[in-house]
């Protein structure tokens, strides 16, 4: 059974638009947990059910009343048309079979809803993005339509904002998924578009007709206000995040090409034996860093294979950075060593990074004393 | 990162052992520090599940919310913890000394010396790690606004007594905790990681259980095997044998453990509350409290591992001795909990939900000055420090290989002799910059004259050498000394003085209400159930 890449999955990708192998791998849906159970390092995800309960609680109530309450906030913190009246809000049914039909009764009830010129609210809509090659179907909260034919992407969240402000790390996971939502919504937009202008030109006669919709580039992030299970909204300018996903998904490498560049037959059941999949795993090359750690489910495999190499990776991006060419850890220690035994050879260096190691390592052997002396030279054999 | 610090690292992947990178402890270290881990309940704000909590190493205080979706119970736990948490910072605002402070007089305006009290000590509250810190600023948030029965009988769900004042308490030090180098509130992952690299990134290091597993691996083992089974190995039943430092819990146990055991208080409750007769609820209460005693073990299960990995890390950070100037900033905290008691003392209403412009102007300015000279600080007290500082170009150190006496060219002459140190550090030096060294404590400070020709630094001396004509006794190097002098002031000041908030300029929201009166901040409306 094939995971369907989500919202979460493409923020995370466009996080670390470097890694092949969480390309391929998403790309292909993969169920990453499993192979990563399969080969031997399980990720430690997992959503408490406590969690789980609140956010549906919390969700369903934000929507309750045929989203009265979500309406007046949406009308109250973006506007966009005349006040809404409860009972005139269209909620069109989405239901079909598959996530393609649903993808496609989704444009369908958003065209409709721009042209009739009132508020709209859909209900977990379906939109499809194409991503490096395979068709994303993607799940938002809800989208509200406003009367003025604009597109709002509603993200509802359960973790609290006190005061007006929320936990900076969780707001910014936020927008970037709705990024991920609006960027899609986008496409839905251009595609109605394309139809309005392909239908042949009216007759001046009739009256213009409606205005193409555009897709906000501000969400509203409805969460529970301070302790309380009440919900309160704020706008998010998701202009950047917008940018960024657009820009790294397009650099995302399409995946015909990473699988083409694969030895053939490789395949990643998890029924293989584990020597064999690490090998069809190794075979992508993956870019890793810590933050993988909180966002891909193969991240502790992806950190024991960057031990194993001593990669400087595994310190950070910054550390990585810093280094320049020294990539492994083996090599920098060399590199750094040397100073302590032949000074003169300084003067000769060009490489200002290896010129700042061995600097360091001299500076801190001496502050740490000759006793540590001893243990810097012994790391240096 | 200064490549020092990620040399640290680096030679702790290839040891496997975290590596120092300080060679004294730059935070103080009360002899009696309140510890506290706390968990909290997933997807819900401020409902905490049960802590463990105080003083004493081997006896610590556990407080348990059995449902932690009951308003009385959550009450009831906080009312507990009042009674840990608040006379442990009492017990210290009856001991104090005699202190000056400059406070500006109300009538001239001017800076006048006044006589107040300064507590000799300070209560200390450490948690694992920084979440833990944030969780109790949240504490703090959720009880300041809160109203007691006696303060306003009409309030719809009246807090224990001493809990709106626990809330002013734990606002206080979540607030304090956001000055760099202050000591009240501190985060036990913060404290181990200022003074050892592990073989990890400063991501990783948040976990508490891995970075002791690199400081202090069990014997034969490396750093990084023993930290990645802190942070992944499972028992039998799937629980993680080393449970997160919190105040999140591992979802395998909430789902696993928690959630049937909560079921099954729940299930007790109800049938307690539908008991017809005496004995039929004598039974029933024994299976609630068999329920909740339940409960109460697979919280402390969770919650002791961290608070043993607590006092470990406190044990290893007392190895190292106290840096010199740490009692400096400790005397700071000091001030920050007289002041707060006085406050509370004085009946001021709670901190309010925003500052307003002059004063988060002033906290801005304060910690940006705490931060100047914590850094100023810890490179004077720690040789391994300066050495980073060295290295950006920030101090340099070396010998003096020549000194020439002069003297200004004032009607008085005073000495003002040209020293030459020879360095291999390379200073960024700018014309006439201003350099500094440590004189028994004080700075001297010097001017950059020239590069000799070898790249050795002349420097004017400028000052501390007394008023006569020669030069006091020991305060100029003498020829053959190591000195080390540093490119940034040590003991750095803050900007001007910002305006009174009577003074707030019209940019920034203008004076507050000149009617006099103090708003008293309203409680958070609380609904039906506040929890879903």
């Amino acid at each position: 059974m094939p995971k369907p890449l989500d919202a979460r999955a493409l923020a995370a990708l466009a996080a670390n638009p470097g890694c092949r192998r969480r390309a391929l791998l998403d790309g292909a849906g993969i169920d990453k947990s499993v192979l990563a159970t399969a080969l031997g390092s399980p990720s430690g995800f997992g959503q408490s059910q406590f969690a789980f309960v609140r956010g549906n609680a919390f969700e369903a109530r934000v929507k309750a009343d045929g989203g009265a309450e979500l309406l007046r906030l949406v009308y109250e913190r973006v506007g966009g048309g005349p006040e809404a009246v409860p009972g005139a809000v269209a909620t069109p049914d989405l239901a079909a079979v598959g996530p393609e039909g649903r993808a496609a009764r989704t444009a369908l009830a958003l065209k409709e809803a721009s042209e009739a010129g009132g508020w709209a609210l859909l209900d977990h809509p379906m939109l499809a993005l194409d991503v490096a090659g395979s068709v994303a179907f993607l799940e938002p909260d809800a989208v509200v339509v406003h009367p003025d034919g604009h597109w709002t992407v509603i993200e509802i969240k359960s973790f609290p904002m006190i005061d007006g402000s929320a936990d900076a790390a969780k707001v910014g996971a936020a927008a970037r998924q709705a990024a991920v939502y609006a960027l899609a919504l986008e496409r839905v937009a251009e595609r109605v578009a394309e139809q309005a202008a392909g239908t042949p030109a009216a007759p001046l006669a009739t009256p213009p007709p409606p205005p193409l919709p555009r897709v906000r580039h501000r969400v509203l992030l409805v969460c529970p206000k301070d302790f309380s299970n009440l919900p309160t909204a704020s706008v998010v300018d998701v202009r950047k995040q917008l940018s960024v996903t657009r820009r790294q998904l397009a650099r995302l490498t399409r995946i015909e090409d990473i699988a083409a560049a694969l030895p053939p037959g490789t395949t990643f059941d998890p029924e293989r034996p584990a020597e064999e999949l690490t090998a069809a795993v190794e075979s992508v090359p993956a870019a890793y860093a810590p933050e993988c750690l909180a966002a891909c489910e193969l991240a502790f495999h992806c950190r024991a294979r960057a031990r194993e190499e001593g990669a400087v990776t595994l310190l950070g991006r910054s550390v990585r950075g810093e280094l320049g060419e020294l990539t492994t850890v083996a090599g920098v220690l060399a590199a750094a060593c040397e100073a302590s035994g032949d000074r003169d050879e300084l003067a000769e260096l060009d490489d200002p990074t290896v010129h700042a190691l061995r600097r360091a390592a001299v500076l801190r052997a001496e502050a740490l004393g000759a006793e540590a002396l001893g243990e810097v030279a012994g790391v240096c054999r | 990162m200064s490549l020092i610090s990620t040399l640290a690292r680096l030679e702790a992947v290839q040891t496997g052992r975290a590596q120092p990178v300080a060679t004294v402890r730059h935070r103080h270290l009360a002899d009696h520090p309140l510890v506290f881990v706390p968990l909290t309940t997933a997807g819900e704000a401020g409902a905490p599940l049960g802590a463990l909590v105080g003083t004493e190493r081997d006896a610590p205080r556990l407080l348990v919310v059995p449902q932690p979706r009951d308003r009385e119970l959550r009450f009831a736990f906080l009312a507990e913890l009042a009674e840990v948490v608040l006379p442990y910072v009492d017990g210290f605002a009856a001991d104090t000394e005699a202190a000056e402070r400059s406070e500006s007089d109300p009538e001239t305006g001017k800076r006048v010396k006044v006589e107040v009290e300064l507590c000799t000590d300070a209560p200390q509250l450490v948690v694992p790690g920084r979440a833990g810190v944030e969780f109790v600023r949240l504490l703090g948030r959720s009880m300041r606004f809160r109203r007691t029965a006696e303060q306003d009988p009409d309030t719809p769900y009246p807090a224990p007594p001493r809990v709106p004042l626990l809330g002013r308490w734990l606002t206080h030090f979540g607030e304090r905790a956001r000055v760099p180098g202050s000591a009240l509130l501190t985060a036990m992952t913060d404290l181990l990681s200022r003074h050892w690299a592990s073989g990890q990134s400063s991501l990783e290091d948040q976990h508490l259980g891995a970075l002791l597993a690199w400081i202090d691996p069990p014997p034969g083992e490396r750093g990084a095997d023993a930290a990645l089974r802190a942070e992944l190995a499972r028992d039998a039943q799937g629980q993680l044998v080393c449970p997160p430092a919190g105040p999140a819990t591992d979802p395998a146990f909430d789902n696993k453990l928690l959630a049937p055991a909560i079921e099954r208080y729940d299930r007790a409750r109800t049938a307690l509350a539908a008991a017809e007769d005496g004995l039929a609820a004598d039974q029933r209460l024994a299976e609630l409290t068999a329920a909740e005693h339940a409960i109460r073990t697979l919280v402390e299960s969770r919650t002791r591992p961290t608070w043993d990995a607590v006092w470990r890390g406190l044990d290893l950070l007392r190895e190292l001795p106290e840096g010199d100037r740490a009692a400096e900033r400790w005397t700071r905290d000091r001030w920050s909990y007289t002041g707060h008691r006085d406050r509370v003392l004085a009946g001021e209403p709670p901190q309010p939900r925003h500052d307003d412009a002059v004063t988060a102007a002033n906290k801005l300015a304060a910690r940006e000055t705490a931060q100047a000279r914590l850094e100023a600080q810890e490179a004077l007290d720690d040789p391994l420090v300066m050495a980073g500082r060295r290295l950006a170009g920030e101090a340099f150190a070396g010998e003096v290989t020549d000194v020439v006496m002069a003297y200004s060219e004032s009607k008085r002459p005073s000495p003002r002799p040209l020293i030459t140190v020879r360095t291999e550090d390379r200073p960024h030096l700018g014309e006439r910059a201003k350099v500094y060294r440590s004189l028994a404590g004080k700075p001297q400070s010097a001017q950059f004259v020239a590069y000799e020709p070898d790249g050795a630094v002349v420097l004017r001396l400028l000052d501390k050498m007394g008023r006569s004509k020669e030069p006091d006794e020991g305060s100029v190097p003498e020829k053959g000394e190591r000195v080390c002098w540093t490119l940034f002031d040590h003991a750095p000041r803050g900007g001007p003085a910002l305006p009174e908030p009577e003074d707030t300029p019209w940019t920034h929201g203008g004076p507050p209400d000149a009617s006099g009166a103090v708003a008293v901040p309203l409680p958070d409306p609380v609904t039906e159930e506040d929890m879903l």
